[in-house]
C-alpha cells in the first residue's frame, strides 16, 4: 500500500469531521443516557465504558445490561444479539467492494461499521483530493469516541444529569431520513427504496416491534431477488 | 452472577455482533471478484436499508394513542422539506431536532 501524506490524511479528517456532527450531538445523548441507565443498574461506570468499546452496538448493549441482571446464559445472549444485529449483514455486503484494498484499516473499518458509521460512509461524497481509506477510518473512529465517551459521562455522573433532553433522540431519525432523501435524490429508480419501506411498515405491524428486522431483512432479500430480472434491465436502459 | 459469567455474557455479544458485521467479508473474500448477484444486492440493498433503519427508529410510535406519531410526523415533514429547499444536511437535522423537542416538551404534553 502506498504512502499517503501527512497533508492528505488532514484533509480527509477535514472533510470526515463535519459528517460525523449530527452523530456527535446524538451518540453523546444516547451513549450518556445508556451510560446512566447502567449507573441507575448499580454498575460502575467501568461497565458501559467498556461494553461501548467492544460491543458498540447501540440497541443490543442496552439489553446487555438487562442479560448481566438476569441469570446466567450465554447461549442465549449470542442468539439474541445475532437477531438484533443480523442488520449489519446487509452494510458489509453493500461496502465489499468499497473496503477493497483498503489494508490494515479494513479490520477496524468492519469492526466498527455500526448504523450510522455504515450510513455516513456509504452515502458521502468523499473530495477528491482526499484518501478514501483515511476518511473512512475517521469517521469510524469518531463516531466510537463519541459513543463510548457518552457511555463514560453518562455512567460517571449517572443521575447528576438533569437539564430536559427530551425528545434529542431523534437527532438519529433525523438524520436517516436525510440520508433515505439523499440517496433517494441520487438513484436512477426507486424499487429498492419502496421495497424495503414497504416491506419494513408490513412486517412491523404483523411481528410488532420487537421481532420485526429478522422478517423484514427476508422479505427485502425475496423482493430483490425475484425482480432481479427487470429492475437490472430496467437500470441499463436509463445508462 | 460472578464477574467471569458477566466477561462470557459481555464476550457472547461482541460475537454476536462482530459475527454480522465480519460474516459478508469472510465470505467474499477480496482477492476473488464478488460473484455478480451479490454486486447486484450490494448496490440494490442500500436504498432500502435506509428505509428499514427510519422505520427502526420510528418502530415504538402508536398512531392510536396520543400523541397519535403527529410529533414524528410534523418534524419529520419539517426535515424533508427544509432539506429538498436546502440540501444542507445539518441545518435539516438540527431543525427536524428542535421542531421535535419543542412538539414533544411544550405541545404534546
Amino acid at each position: 500500500m502506498k504512502k499517503t501524506d501527512r497533508a492528505v490524511i488532514w484533509r480527509s479528517f477535514r472533510a470526515a469531521f463535519p459528517q460525523t456532527i449530527p452523530i456527535l450531538a446524538g451518540f453523546l445523548f444516547l451513549g450518556m443516557a445508556y451510560g446512566i441507565y447502567m449507573n441507575v443498574n448499580g454498575f460502575s461506570f467501568v461497565y458501559p465504558t467498556i461494553m461501548a468499546l467492544v460491543i458498540f452496538g447501540g440497541s443490543l448493549e442496552f439489553l446487555a445490561a438487562q442479560m448481566l441482571l438476569a441469570p446466567f446464559a450465554p447461549v442465549q445472549a449470542l442468539l439474541v444479539s445475532l437477531m438484533i444485529q443480523a442488520r449489519h449483514l446487509f452494510y458489509g455486503i453493500s461496502m465489499l467492494d468499497k473496503f477493497k484494498g483498503m489494508g490494515w484499516k479494513k479490520f477496524y473499518l468492519i469492526y466498527g461499521m455500526c448504523d450510522e458509521t455504515f450510513s455516513v460512509n456509504y452515502t458521502a461524497n468523499i473530495p477528491g483530493d482526499c484518501d478514501r481509506g483515511w476518511f473512512y477510518l475517521f469517521v469510524t473512529a469518531l463516531n466510537q469516541l463519541y459513543w463510548v465517551g457518552g457511555a463514560t459521562i453518562g455512567g460517571l455522573l449517572g443521575e447528576l444529569i438533569t437539564f430536559n433532553t427530551e425528545g434529542l433522540d431523534f437527532v438519529m431519525t433525523a438524520m436517516f431520513i436525510v440520508i433515505f432523501l439523499e440517496q433517494w435524490l441520487k438513484e436512477k429508480h426507486h424499487f429498492s427504496a419502496w421495497a424495503g419501506m414497504l416491506s419494513s411498515i408490513a412486517c412491523l405491524l404483523i411481528f410488532g416491534a420487537d421481532n420485526f428486522m429478522v422478517p423484514t431483512m427476508i422479505c427485502i432479500l425475496l423482493i430483490l431477488t425475484i425482480f432481479r430480472k427487470p429492475i437490472e434491465k430496467k437500470a441499463g436502459e436509463r445508462n | 452472577m460472578s464477574i467471569t459469567e458477566q466477561i462470557i455474557t459481555i464476550a457472547m455479544c461482541t460475537l454476536g455482533t462482530m459475527a454480522t458485521r465480519f460474516l459478508p467479508f469472510l465470505v467474499f473474500r477480496s482477492d476473488k471478484p464478488t460473484p455478480k448477484y451479490v454486486q447486484y444486492l450490494g448496490k440494490m440493498l442500500p436504498g432500502a436499508i435506509f428505509a428499514m433503519l427510519i422505520v427502526y427508529c420510528l418502530r415504538s410510535v402508536n398512531v392510536a394513542r396520543f400523541s397519535w406519531g403527529l410529533p414524528e410526523l410534523i418534524a419529520g415533514a419539517v426535515t424533508v422539506a427544509l432539506h429538498l429547499w436546502k440540501r444542507q444536511m445539518l441545518l435539516s437535522i438540527a431543525a427536524g431536532t428542535v421542531v421535535y423537542m419543542v412538539l414533544v416538551q411544550a405541545v404534546f404534553v
